[in-house]
């Protein structure tokens, strides 16, 4: 690793995600928000033949960086650990775009990741509200009051009648299925 | 559904997570495989050197213990990099090749001792029809650990990472049979334990892509 000094956005937002890490939901949310930023950023300059994938793309890379914040240790620049998954994400699409795309590397220095910054999001093509629809109803049920009405877990167990640790584990479970859904329909 | 939808989503999700959780899950799957392929080698009908006292006397016996230990626990440590999102390899790799590059050299150096007849019988021995077979069922219940544990994590090169995940398991099978095996000639080891300890590698790196996709 170079010794670059860490650039601002590295700091703050290393913080927020370590806090996350933590189980401080707020401070991840805050997290995510400025990670999907960069993200939008970042993948719309190299996905510029097909603005209207980039956002599919960030929610993408939002997934599988929830999906496997465990592999990240805080002796790390978050952004190489944050660039080298949004690297992986952008090589699948590219390949299943065109094989001949994938072959020339489109990405540059892992440091870029967070250089550039958009908050306006896009619309998302893919709808990951259908392939929620074929996730069980154990999972579903809780993905759809936290999302869709932004209950809490507690309004959510008691509406659903399930008990807050069902409620957790079926958004656990279910954000793992989409993942590899969202994998598949790639 | 909208990204800021999808985000409020993630954050009802922030359980607290594991720290160290790559270093932690690989220990922890070579360490519940190993027993398994103790077991295994059970099955075969290979039990310990009978005569493991006296021979614990004989130095290349804890060579034969200490190459392949020294093989997996290098392959370890370079797996816990790959399987982790932008953290390079580096000369982990080094680690890896030292042990091997080492025993050859000592291999060629005691063939290149013997008198020209006695130098097929040291490389031979007289189980190098079995050896490498061996070493590879042997090597299955940690090559299936240690892929299940990597499937939770995130390599970003899954053939390396898969190649790496088969020499955990082969080295670890080969420290397993090394045990039973009867065999004491550096020759030996540098030939027939290299190679049951590079197929389930080459397995590893063709299943990876396959078995890794996240």
């Amino acid at each position: 690793m170079t010794s670059r000094p860490a650039s601002d956005a590295e700091t703050q937002m290393r913080a927020l995600f370590l806090r996350g890490l933590d189980g401080d939901a707020v401070a991840y949310q805050a997290f995510l928000v400025r990670l999907g930023a960069h993200l939008r950023a970042f993948l719309s300059r190299r996905l510029y033949g097909w603005p209207d994938d980039v956002e599919d793309v960030v929610q993408e890379c939002l997934l599988a960086m929830h999906n496997v914040r465990h592999t990240y240790q805080p002796d790390q620049p978050l952004t190489a650990w944050a660039h080298a998954i949004a690297r992986h994400k952008l090589i699948d699409v590219l390949r299943a775009k065109s094989a001949r795309e994938a072959l020339h590397d489109p990405l540059d220095d892992e440091a870029a990741l967070f250089a550039e910054s958009q908050t306006q999001a896009g619309d998302a093509r893919r709808d990951l509200d259908g392939l929620l629809e074929t996730l069980p109803e154990k999972q579903r049920a809780p993905i759809r009051c936290v999302k869709l009405q932004g209950l809490s877990v507690a309004e959510t167990a008691r509406i659903t009648g399930l008990s807050e640790s069902a409620v957790k584990v079926g958004i656990h479970r279910g954000l793992k299925a989409l993942a590899r859904l969202v994998g598949a329909a790639a | 559904m909208k990204t800021e939808d999808l985000i409020g989503l993630l954050a009802a999700d922030a359980v607290p997570v594991q720290r160290n959780a790559a270093r932690r899950r690989l220990w922890l799957a070579l360490a519940g495989g190993l027993p398994l392929a103790g077991a295994v080698m059970a099955l075969l009908g290979y039990g310990v050197r009978e005569d493991l006292a006296q021979v614990a006397a004989a130095p290349m016996f804890w060579m034969k213990l200490l190459f392949p230990a020294l093989v997996c626990t290098a392959a370890l440590v370079t797996l816990q990099r790959l399987a982790r999102p932008g953290v390079r390899a580096g000369f982990a790799w080094l680690g890896i090749a030292s042990p091997v590059l080492l025993l050859w050299a000592l291999a060629a150096a005691a063939l290149a001792e013997a008198p020209a007849e006695l130098r097929p019988a040291l490389v031979l021995g007289q189980t190098w029809r079995t050896c490498s077979a061996s070493i590879v069922v042997i090597a299955l219940p940690v090559f299936a650990a240690v892929f299940a544990a990597l499937s939770t994590l995130a390599p970003t090169r899954p053939a390396a990472a898969g190649a790496c995940a088969g020499l955990v398991a082969s080295s670890a099978g080969a420290a397993v049979y090394a045990l039973h095996c009867p065999e004491l000639a550096a020759p030996f080891l540098a030939v027939w334990y290299v190679l049951g300890m590079a197929v389930p590698a080459a397995a590893g790196a063709l299943l990876g892509p396959r078995l890794l996709r996240w």
